[in-house]
C-alpha cells in the first residue's frame, strides 16, 4: 500500500541516516593504545622533558654523551615555557608522562609525590652517595617532599638580591644601603631628585615581583620559621607579628614613594622595570639573579659597565639572621615511575660531572655542586658568578619563592593579596586575615 | 473553460470509490525532514551536551587534574556563599559586557552603514578596517600592553602634555576602559561586516519613498536604517553578550584579572579556578553557573526583541 511504502522509505533513511551519523563519530575515536613505558622495559627509550631555555644545549650536550657511553636511549623534548608546567600536569598520571622533567622543587612537586608518580630518590643516594654529597646542602633540601628526595638539583642558583644603577646612586650621593634604615633614607634622598627609588612590577601579571619584597621582610623580621611554619601547612604562621610588621613596612615604603607612583601598571622585564634601571628612571631593583641576563640581553653597555649588586639590606632588631638568602634555590630534575629506574639513576650521575657543570658556568649560570667553584672563574662574568655562590654558599637558610614552595592553589591567590596590599586596597591588618584564609 | 455543470455528472455513475486523483506528496519530497538533520545533531551533542554533561559532573566533585575525581555533592556550589569575590566578579562581567555592548553597537552600526555605499574608496577603506581582525586575541592583547605602558607607551607621552604619572592600565577604571577598547578595536570590524551585509540588502525603493516626502539623512537613518537592521542588531547583540561572557583572553593577557581582583570576571575567574590553581571541580562549578546567566540572557534577548517570531523586516515593501 502507498502509505505503508512511504512509512517504509522513511524508516530506511532515518536508519541509514543514523548509521551515516555514528560512522561519521565512530571514524574519529579510533583510540590511543596505551604505549606505557613500563619498568620492565630495561633500553626503552627515555623522555626528558624541559623548559625552552638558553641552557639546553648543555643538556642536550649531556644526553648525547650519555647515549653514547651508556648505549641507552634518553631523549630530550624541550617545550616553550609558558606552558610547560600545564603539559607536564596534563601529561602526569596518563600513559603519556614522561620519564624524568625539569621542576622547580618543592611546593611544585608536592601534589605529584601524593599522587605516587614519582620515585624516591632515596634508593638512588643509597647505591651512589656521590649523589647527595655533590650539592650544597640548603639546595638539596628543596629537592624534598616531607624529607624524602624526589628532585635532584640540575641548573645553577637563582638567588633574589638588589641590582642598582651606578651611575643613579654616584649622582645622588648615597651607597647602597647595607641597612634597612640605610634603605628609607636612601628612599627619601632619591625621591627628591625625582627618580623611582625601586622599580616593581605592581601589573598584576607580574605580581611575583611583589612577593619578593614580602619574602624578604618576613624573612628578615622573623626569621625562615615564619614562612617554615606556613609551609608545612600551619595557617596560624600569618598570624606571626612578622607578617603583620613585613606589610606595615610595605605600606610605608609605598607611602613614602618607594616605588614611585605607576608601578601599578608597570611590568617585568624589558619594556618595563628593566629599562626603567637601565634608563636611569629607576635607581634600583630587587630581583632574581637572571635579571643580568635580561640587561645583557636588552643593553649591553648598561649591563657590563653600569649595573651593580648586593643583598637585601639587614633590619634593625629583626630575627632573621641577614645573610638569609631568599630565590629559587635551583631547577630540579625528577624521575616518574613510568622511567626505567636503572637507566634514570644512572643518568642522574651526570647532574654533577665535569662536564655538565663547566657547560652551565659557561652559559651564565652558577651551579649549586660542589666542585662548581673552582670552575667559575671561567664564567662570562666571575665577579657576579662568585658573588652568587658565596651568597648561597654561606647562607644559613635559603627560602625558596613562596609561590613555588606553597603550590599555586595557594600561591595564586596569595600573589593576588600581595598585589591588593601594594596597591592600597587591602590594609596591613586585611591582608594577613585575607593570607590566613587561603590556607 | 469546461462549465462546472458536467462534472457533477460523472461522479454521481461511480459508487463509494474514493477519488483517484494524485495525493500531494509534500512534505516528504523537496523539503528536508529530520533525518537530514541527524549528523548535525549528533555532532552537537557530542561536542556540546556530552562535555556539558561531564562539567555538571565534574563541579559535584573534588579534583586536582591527577588521580580520580572524589565525589564530594553540592560542596563546590556551597562555596558560592563564602566567596565574596564571585558576586564582584559577576557585577564585573555584566559592567564590561554593558561597556562592550555601548560601545561596539554605535560604532558598527555607524561603519557599517557607511561602507555599504558603493563608491570605489569604500572598498579599499574596508579593507582596512579589517585588519584588527584578522590578529589573534593575544596579540593584540601584548601589543597595546607595551602601548599602555606608563613609562614608555602612550600614557607616558600624555603625561607629559597634561600631568599625571601614566598610570592607566593599573588603576581600576582605567583597565576596564582598556578592556573596553582592545575588545572594541578587535571586535568592530567583525560587526561592522554584519551591518554592511545588511545594510545593502535595505531595497532603495525606501529610500527612494523617503527622500520624496522630504526626508533628509538623518531622518531616513533613524526611520529607515535602523528599523531594517532590527534583525542585525539582534544577531549582533547576542554575539556580544555570548562572546563578553565567555572570554577571558584579552583579561588574562592585558590585566591578568588586576589590580588586585578589579577586572576578574567570571570566565578568567573560571579559567584560573580551572587550569590555573588545578582545582577542576571549583571551576566547573563557575563554568555551570556562567552557562546559566548566558543562556537566560539570551533567551530574554530573543524574546524581547520579537527575534523569536522571525519577522521579516521587509513586510509590506
Amino acid at each position: 500500500m502507498k502509505s505503508n511504502s512511504r512509512l517504509m522509505r522513511r524508516v530506511i533513511a532515518a536508519v541509514g541516516g543514523l548509521g551515516l551519523a555514528v560512522s561519521v563519530s565512530a571514524c574519529g575515536s579510533s583510540g590511543t593504545t596505551a604505549a606505557a613505558g613500563g619498568d620492565g622495559e630495561g633500553g626503552g627509550k627515555l623522555n626528558y622533558w624541559t623548559q625552552q631555555d638558553p641552557t639546553d644545549p648543555v643538556l642536550q650536550a649531556a644526553v648525547d654523551s650519555f647515549n653514547a657511553a651508556d648505549d641507552a636511549d634518553v631523549e630530550l623534548q624541550a617545550f616553550a615555557s609558558n606552558g610547560y608546567k600545564d603539559k607536564v600536569r596534563a601529561a602526569m598520571g596518563s600513559s603519556e608522562m614522561p620519564g624524568m622533567f625539569f621542576n622547580w622543587g618543592g611546593g611544585s612537586l608536592d601534589d605529584y609525590t601524593s599522587a605516587g608518580l614519582l620515585v624516591d630518590l632515596g634508593e638512588a643516594v643509597q647505591a651512589n652517595p656521590e649523589l647527595e654529597s655533590s650539592f650544597l646542602p640548603s639546595v638539596l633540601e628543596i629537592g624534598k617532599v616531607d624529607g624524602t628526595l624526589v628532585g635532584v638539583p640540575m641548573r645553577g642558583t637563582q638567588p633574589v638580591f638588589i641590582f642598582y644603577n651606578k651611575q643613579v646612586l654616584a649622582d645622588a650621593g648615597i651607597e647602597p644601603p647595607a641597612t634597612y634604615a640605610d634603605l628609607e633614607a636612601a628612599v627619601a634622598t632619591l625621591s627628591d631628585q625625582g627618580v623611582t627609588p625601586f622599580a616593581v612590577a605592581g601589573n598584576a601579571d607580574s605580581g611575583w615581583t611583589e612577593l619578593m619584597w614580602v619574602s624578604y621582610l618576613v624573612d628578615r623580621i622573623g626569621g625562615p620559621e615564619v614562612f617554615e611554619r606556613i609551609r608545612s601547612g600551619d595557617a596560624s604562621g600569618w598570624q606571626d607579628p612578622a607578617v603583620l610588621q613585613a606589610a606595615e613596612e610595605i605600606r610605608s615604603l609605598v607611602d613614602s614613594g618607594a616605588f614611585g607612583t605607576n608601578f601599578q601598571s608597570v611590568s617585568y622585564g624589558s619594556g618595563g622595570t628593566s629599562t626603567l634601571l637601565s634608563s636611569g628612571k629607576a635607581a634600583m631593583q630587587l630581583m632574581g639573579s637572571w635579571e643580568y641576563a635580561t640587561q645583557v640581553a636588552d643593553s649591553p653597555e648598561f649591563a657590563a659597565e653600569g649595573l651593580g649588586w648586593v643583598p637585601f639590606p639587614a633590619y634593625e632588631g629583626g630575627k632573621g639572621d641577614p645573610a638569609n638568602v631568599v630565590g629559587n634555590p635551583s631547577n630540579y630534575i625528577s624521575v616518574t615511575t613510568s622511567a626505567d629506574r636503572a637507566t634514570a639513576f644512572d643518568f642522574l650521575e651526570t647532574t654533577y660531572s665535569e662536564e655538565y657543570v663547566q657547560g652551565l658556568v659557561d652559559a651564565g649560570e652558577v651551579p649549586v655542586t660542589t666542585n662548581a667553584e673552582e670552575l667559575l672563574a671561567s664564567a662570562p662574568n666571575p665577579d657576579y658568578a662568585q658573588f652568587q655562590y658565596d651568597l648561597v654558599a654561606d647562607a644559613p637558610a635559603f627560602t625558596q619563592s613562596w609561590d613555588q614552595a606553597l603550590g599555586l592553589d595557594i600561591g595564586t591567590p596569595l600573589i593576588t593579596e600581595i598585589q591588593k596590599l601594594f596597591n592600597g586596597q587591602s590594609t596591613p591588618e586585611q591582608f594577613v586575615s585575607a593570607a590566613s584564609a587561603l590556607q | 473553460m469546461v462549465s462546472q455543470l458536467t462534472a457533477p455528472a460523472k461522479s454521481d455513475v461511480t459508487p463509494q470509490q474514493p477519488p483517484r486523483t494524485r495525493r500531494r506528496v509534500a512534505p516528504s519530497v523537496g523539503r528536508p525532514g529530520v533525518v537530514w538533520a541527524v549528523p548535525g545533531l549528533v555532532f552537537f551533542a557530542l561536542f556540546a551536551i556530552v562535555p556539558m554533561l561531564g562539567v555538571a559532573y565534574l563541579s559535584l566533585t573534588d579534583w586536582n587534574g591527577l588521580g580520580s575525581p572524589q565525589f564530594i555533592g553540592l560542596d563546590n556550589w556551597r562555596r558560592f556563599a563564602d566567596d565574596p569575590q564571585i558576586v564582584q566578579a559577576v557585577v564585573l562581567t555584566l559592567v564590561l559586557l554593558a561597556g562592550n555592548v555601548a560601545v561596539q553597537l554605535p560604532v558598527s552600526v555607524l561603519l557599517g552603514v557607511w561602507a555599504a555605499g558603493h563608491q570605489r574608496n569604500r572598498a579599499v577603506l574596508s579593507a582596512i578596517f579589517f585588519l584588527p581582525l584578522l590578529l589573534s586575541t593575544a596579540a593584540t592583547a601584548i601589543m597595546w600592553r607595551q602601548l599602555l605602558d606608563p613609562n614608555f607607551g602612550v600614557p607616558a607621552q600624555l603625561a607629559g602634555v597634561f600631568g599625571g604619572d601614566g598610570n592607566f592600565v593599573g588603576t581600576s577604571r582605567g583597565a576596564m576602559i582598556a578592556l573596553v577598547v582592545v575588545t572594541s578595536w578587535q571586535f568592530v570590524p567583525f560587526h561592522s561586516l554584519l551591518f554592511q551585509g545588511a545594510a545593502r540588502a535595505i531595497p532603495h525603493t525606501l529610500y527612494q519613498a523617503a527622500m520624496i516626502d522630504g526626508a533628509g539623512r538623518v531622518r531616513s537613518f533613524f526611520s529607515i536604517t535602523l528599523p531594517q537592521l532590527k534583525n542585525t542588531l539582534v544577531t549582533s547583540g547576542t554575539l556580544m553578550v555570548v562572546g563578553g561572557l565567555t572570554a577571558f583572553d584579552v583579561v588574562l593577557v592585558l590585566t591578568n584579572g588586576g589590580p588586585g581582583t578589579d577586572t576578574t570576571i567570571l570566565p578568567f575567574r573560571m579559567y584560573r579556578e580551572a587550569f590555573q590553581t588545578y582545582d577542576y571541580g571549583y571551576g566547573s562549578a563557575i563554568a555551570l553557573l556562567l552557562l546559566v546567566v548566558a543562556t537566560v540572557v539570551s533567551l530574554l534577548l530573543t524574546r524581547l526583541s520579537g527575534y523569536d517570531k522571525m519577522q521579516s523586516t521587509q513586510e509590506g515593501v
